[in-house]
Order: C-alpha cells, then sequence, then structure tokens
C-alpha cells in the first residue's frame, strides 16, 4: 500500500525567514525522496481588499503588507500612484529623497538577512549545534560582527525614518512626489556616521566573498542549478534599483529580452497557479512555464547587469564575475555575497545622496493629466517588484495585481529544496535535523518574504484529491479558481 | 447685574457667564473637558456623552448644561476616565478603524482621545459592519467605515454653509451619515470648501488627492496630545 511505504517530513515553520511556509518531503520505503515542497502556508490578499480604497491611500495601505521592507511596497505604489496623477517626471528633490529612502532600506533588509538570519548557517555550519545556531550564538562567539549588523541595520532605518517620518510604514512618498525633503540636521547626522557603515559594508563583502570561495567546492553543488535571471538595468545596462528598464538573461547570460519598460511587462511575464501553495509561479511568457521560470533578487541583478555604477560595488562585482568568467553565477549560495555587494552599494549611493544639494530643495509634488492605469517596478531587496493598478474616473483602485520578488523566486526555491532533499536527504537511514537545515539553508538564500507573496484572492483554487492505495485518482473535489 | 457665575470643578472654583456651557466656562478657567460631537462655533449636539461630567453628584454632558451658581462638578476623576474609555473603545469597535493606512492618522481627534486615554487596544470584540463609501464628488471622499455620528458635518452643513447637505438614516446599528439627494454626494451642492469638512473630527469625510501630504512629526496630535493646549496631559493610569 503505498499509504504505508511513503513517509512524509515536515519542516514546519521554516526558520529564520520572513513570513510563514513549510517544506514537506516524500520519502518512499528505501527512504528516497520522491518529492520535496516548499508551502506557503499564510494567506494576505492584499489585492482585493484594496479594491475600492482611494489611489492616495495605495502607498501607505500597501506597505502594510510587510514589516521587514515596506519601503519596497511603499513606493512601488507612489511610482505607480506618480502615473494616475500624471507625475511624468518628479523634482529632482522628490526623486532624490524617494531614492535615498530605498537605499536605506536595501542596507537595512540585506544587513538584517546577513547578519542575523543567514550568518549562523555560515559561521558555525549547516549542521552545526541547533542551540547556538542562532543569533544569539553569533552575538556570543562573534559579537563586534554581530554589533556591526545591528547597527548597519539601524543606520538603514534612521536613513528611513529621515525620510518617511517613521523607521516602519512612514508616509514620506505620496501620488506626484514626497511630503518632505531631507533636513540638514537629519543629513548631518546620518553624515556623520557614514565612515563606519561603509567600512562595515566593505568588511562584509569581505567576509561574504571569503566564505564563498573558500567553500567554493561543497556550496557550487548546493541547491544550484542553471536559470533564468530577470531584473531591472538603467538604459546603460548598469544596475538599477529605483526606477529602470527590466532585463532577463539566460543561465549562460544571453539576452532574452531587455530594456521593457514597466508598462509592458505583461507582454513579457505570465503567472500560473498551482493548486498546492498560496504563491503564483510566474514565468517568462514566451519561455512557457516550464522553461520560463527565473530569478530575482541580488544574485540575478549581479548576473543582469553589466556594471554597478558605484566604484567600490563595482571593484566587487567583477572580483564575483571573475569565478564565473564573466558569466552568470547560478549558484544559489552566491546570493550571500551578490546581496553583501548590493549592500555596499547601497552605503555609497546614501553617501553621495547625503553630499547632494538637491535633498535640501523645496519643489516637492508635481502633478499632470490623471490616468487611469499604472504599472511600475522596483527592485526590492529580495528582488524585483511589480505593481499594476487601476484607477476609475472616482479616484478608486478597481484593479490590483503584485507580483512580489519572493514569488518570482518560488520555483528557483522549490529547485533547490528539491535538490538538497534529494542531496542529503536521499537514502540515509536517519534524518537529523542538521540535515533538515540545509533544506532551509537552500531556502535562506533566497531571503523569502513568505508574507508579501500571497494575494490572489478568488484566483486561488482549493483542490482536494483523493487517491486509493495503488496511486490512482478516485475522487477530486475543486473550489474556486 | 452681576454677569458672574461662580462654580468649583474639580475642586477648584472657577467662573462662567449666563448661557456658558459647563465645558465652555472650564476651558476658559483651563480644564479641559473630553468631546468628540462638540465643536467650537457649532450648536452643541450632547450625543457622544464623552464630556459627561457629574454635576451635584448627576451625570450631564458639560456640552449642553449651562452654569449654574453654586454648581458643584466633577470633570476628570478616575471614574469619568474609565467611563470615557469605554465610550472609545466602543466607538472604535463600532466602524471599521484602520488607523495605520488612514489619512487623518496624526490628526483625527478619535486616535488622539484613545492615545490620550491610553488604550492600545479596544477590550470588546470588533464588530466589522458594512459600511459604505462614496467616491462620486471630484473633490470629497466619504468613508462611512470612519463615521462616529457625531453630526459634527449635519451641524455645519445646516447652520454655517447653509446647505443642508448631510443628515442621517436608519436607527441603531444602522444609522449611517446620509446626503441630501437620492445616491450619491456628487448630485448635492457640497463643496470642498464646505465647513462641514473641516470639522469631521475622523476621517469619514475627506478632500480628495491630499492625503499624506503632512508629514509625521507635523501633524496636529504628533508633538501634542488633544486637549494639551488647555490642560497639559497627566499621564493616564494603567487598567
Amino acid at each position: 500500500m503505498v499509504a504505508k511505504q511513503t513517509k512524509r517530513i515536515v519542516i514546519e515553520p521554516v526558520t529564520r525567514v520572513e513570513g510563514h511556509g513549510k517544506v514537506s518531503i516524500l520519502l518512499d520505503e528505501e527512504n528516497r525522496v520522491t518529492q520535496a515542497r516548499l508551502h506557503i502556508v499564510e494567506f494576505r490578499g492584499f489585492e482585493r481588499f484594496i479594491q475600492g480604497r482611494p489611489y492616495w491611500e495605495v502607498p501607505v495601505l500597501v506597505q502594510r503588507l510587510c514589516g521587514i521592507c515596506p519601503v519596497s511596497h511603499h513606493l512601488c505604489a507612489a511610482k505607480a500612484m506618480d502615473q494616475i496623477v500624471g507625475a511624468e517626471r518628479l523634482t529632482p528633490t522628490a526623486e532624490k529623497v524617494r531614492r535615498l529612502m530605498h537605499y536605506g532600506q536595501i542596507l537595512q533588509s540585506h544587513a538584517l538577512h546577513f547578519f542575523h538570519l543567514a550568518a549562523p548557517d555560515l559561521l558555525f555550519g549547516f549542521d552545526s549545534d541547533v542551540s547556538t545556531r542562532n543569533v544569539f550564538g553569533v552575538a556570543a562567539r562573534y559579537p563586534d560582527l554581530a554589533r556591526q549588523g545591528i547597527l548597519l541595520r539601524r543606520f538603514g532605518q534612521e536613513v528611513i525614518r529621515a525620510t518617511a517620518g517613521k523607521r516602519i510604514h512612514g508616509i514620506g512618498a505620496v501620488p506626484g512626489g514626497v511630503n518632505q525633503n531631507l533636513s540638514p540636521a537629519h543629513r548631518d547626522a546620518l553624515r556623520g556616521e557614514m565612515d563606519r557603515i561603509l567600512e562595515w559594508a566593505r568588511a562584509a563583502v569581505r567576509l561574504a566573498a571569503e566564505y564563498t570561495t573558500t567553500h567554493l567546492d561543497s556550496l557550487a553543488s548546493f541547491g544550484s542549478f542553471e536559470s533564468n535571471h530577470l531584473s531591472l538595468v538603467q538604459a546603460s545596462g548598469a544596475m538599477e534599483l529605483y526606477d529602470g528598464l527590466l532585463r532577463a538573461v539566460n543561465a549562460r547570460g544571453e539576452v532574452i529580452f531587455d530594456q521593457v519598460p514597466a508598462r509592458s511587462y505583461t507582454d513579457h511575464i505570465a503567472e500560473e497557479v498551482r493548486p498546492w501553495s498560496y504563491m503564483k509561479f510566474p514565468f517568462i511568457k514566451p519561455l512557457g512555464p516550464e522553461e520560463g521560470w527565473y530569478r530575482v533578487g541580488p544574485l540575478a541583478r549581479i548576473n543582469t547587469c553589466d556594471s554597478i555604477d558605484t566604484p567600490e560595488a563595482e571593484a566587487a562585482r567583477q572580483q564575483f564575475m571573475k569565478l564565473t568568467d564573466g558569466k552568470p553565477n547560478n549558484n544559489t549560495m552566491a546570493y550571500h555575497w551578490a546581496r553583501m555587494i548590493e549592500l555596499l552599494h547601497a552605503a555609497e549611493k546614501i553617501n553621495q545622496l547625503l553630499h547632494d544639494p538637491d535633498l535640501q530643495g523645496t519643489e516637492l509634488m508635481v502633478r499632470g493629466a490623471r490616468r487611469e492605469e499604472a504599472v511600475a517596478i522596483l527592485e526590492a531587496p529580495r528582488g524585483t517588484l511589480f505593481h499594476h493598478y487601476r484607477v476609475d474616473q472616482y479616484d478608486q483602485v478597481t484593479m490590483a495585481n503584485l507580483i512580489v520578488s519572493t514569488t518570482s523566486n518560488n520555483e528557483p526555491m522549490n529547485r533547490a529544496v528539491q535538490q538538497v532533499a534529494a542531496t542529503y536527504l536521499s537514502g540515509r537511514p536517519e534524518i537529523t535535523e542538521g540535515l533538515l537545515n540545509h533544506v532551509e539553508v537552500a531556502i535562506r538564500a533566497y531571503d523569502p518574504c513568505l508574507s508579501c507573496a500571497t494575494h490572489a484572492l478568488g484566483q486561488m483554487p482549493l483542490v482536494v484529491e483523493l487517491f486509493d492505495c495503488q496511486g490512482q485518482l478516485v475522487d477530486r473535489k475543486q473550489r474556486g479558481g | 447685574m452681576n454677569n458672574t457665575i461662580n462654580l468649583v470643578v474639580d475642586g477648584r472654583p472657577i467662573q462662567g457667564r449666563p448661557g456658558q456651557s459647563i465645558l465652555e466656562a472650564a476651558q476658559a478657567a483651563g480644564i479641559w473637558i473630553p468631546r468628540l460631537c462638540y465643536s467650537k462655533g457649532l450648536v452643541p449636539h450632547g450625543s457622544c456623552r464623552l464630556c459627561t461630567v457629574y454635576v451635584n453628584g448627576r451625570p450631564q454632558s458639560a456640552c449642553t448644561q449651562p452654569v449654574a451658581e453654586g454648581m458643584f462638578v466633577e470633570a476628570n476623576s478616575q471614574r469619568l476616565l474609565e467611563l470615557r474609555r469605554d465610550l472609545v473603545e466602543m466607538l472604535l469597535i463600532d466602524g471599521n478603524h484602520f488607523c495605520m493606512f488612514c489619512e487623518k492618522s496624526g490628526s483625527c481627534e478619535l486616535q488622539a482621545l484613545a492615545y490620550r486615554f491610553g488604550i492600545t487596544a479596544p477590550r470588546y470584540p470588533y464588530l466589522w459592519p458594512q459600511r459604505e463609501l462614496d467616491a462620486s464628488h471630484p473633490d470629497i471622499f466619504i468613508d462611512r467605515n470612519r463615521c462616529i455620528l457625531c453630526a459634527r458635518c449635519v451641524r455645519a452643513s445646516r447652520d454655517v454653509d447653509g446647505k443642508h447637505v448631510f443628515g442621517f438614516y436608519g436607527r441603531g446599528p444602522g444609522k449611517r451619515v446620509a446626503v441630501n439627494a437620492h445616491v450619491r454626494l456628487a448630485d448635492t451642492d457640497a463643496a470642498v470648501t464646505d465647513k462641514a469638512l473641516e470639522v469631521c473630527p475622523v476621517g469619514a469625510l475627506v478632500p480628495k488627492h491630499q492625503g499624506f501630504t503632512v508629514p509625521i512629526g507635523q501633524r496636529p496630535f504628533d508633538q501634542r496630545p488633544i486637549g494639551s493646549d488647555t490642560q497639559p496631559e497627566k499621564a493616564p493610569k494603567t487598567r
């Protein structure tokens, strides 16, 4: 009987990630992995319940999706609402204040992930003692490093507070601009911390690079697979995090599409619904769901861009690309190094902006001819974020579609889970916590935010399937869909 | 003729004028009595009961009760604080109040009272009523989820704007603010400059396109708790 022979292992909850998810692994009678999946078990539904709300509320409302990178949703929605109010081009002050907020966000989120969530695995080993494999263990053994992580994150949050009014869930970006500039007092306070922030960011890049290169043999095969990569880039091909054009490359670095503006995203990206997860599976349209899935986030961004427009991060990128002779790096664990290169890039950008007098300008908002549909794309810490809205003549939202970075990484995370489970768990007589943590390490590399990723109310069918002992489907009930 | 009326509020002798309410006389003497439906310049309504005080031991609404010679008024005692907390908590669960994305946050009198009274979360279960929006007007947005039925808009439209745009329909839990048209606000002569909008204490009646343009830190209640311009806040006692 199938039911007697099959063993099911569940990792629930997956720890040191944002949000709630679980992994289920099915083993046959010889403990071989037959299936491994990451399930997202929470449900948010923002796409549905913002319908009817007035457009000016959207940037503040949708950021409540998340407490880790609310700025990403705040800014992406604000960029969409710029289009709704006809603000074709923001004032330099507005654009730069928003960028500063965004780089603060990248810095604090990346610091949180690397130092607090990922560091225990990297510093102590994937199957090290579970009682110290956590942030407290890091603080006890590497107090300076733990402190730097906390203070880097704190600095990023102070940048957000100076521009959005609050460290979490601020209200700085409004349709057509921002509601305040950067005050000289805030600017000076942040400038005063800049030297050590840059120094710690450089050290974090060195640490991540050293870790990756010294463990290359074991990491190269750890949850790694060839994939497409997607991100925004500048018109020049340089890395762009706030507002650019879409570029996708395949595993060999060949361009699939390039310089695609936000409004054309539906020509290139589609989403598939699967019955066992609240999260959708996006894919590159012309390649189809089987071949068209892609990765987003720090690794994808380093793989798609031609350069980085800050000198120290660019030097770090060149070192990173040497490892794969300039071709895309398809190693899941290389996310950590890529993430720290971006942390350094964000610190350099913040430093530039803190010395830019435009940040103290007083022209904050523009308006133009009203429009009814808008698409905005932004590179959130975890990857490419799409916000698509329609707003009617009464100023109410009638449609919203959010493709969150973690959603794009859904298929890659599932592949990584499958691959790590097959490599490390298959055929073992006993499956220990340390072995199971390998699966979580693979998920953690993507820094997923599971709470951000689940919204599509009314589109997600609930399916119950009944199988007999031969594995034959005998009944199937479906709700919704 | 002596126009001064002597009364005692919270043990303090104060003076009022004939026809003045207890709330106004106390305010003039630097004693703040919490209120929601009361708005300076509008006819008092006495409906929110937040300004309830004990006059010679009997509960009265301070906004409608005129001062009288020799009154002993208990205005800000612990038992009244608890009564007012209860009222604010019931208002918070009676509507659908989401301060975290409400554009009135920081300038909302209901929210400010909750903060002043030390309410972090209501103790009663939320009722989640079905309430309707009206976005038909080009410049004004009605969100009945946030309406507390204080009738400020009703009185301001009638007595100040001279328009009679707002009224009520229904009773009890089904009572709602209505507009003086078959269905929509757009079919009335309401204007964004009306006093009716300005006096709304919550986010129920707001001008369109302007939400969130005042930064955090510059909103009326960001720096100073409600009522502190009359009487500095005392730390609320924890329950």
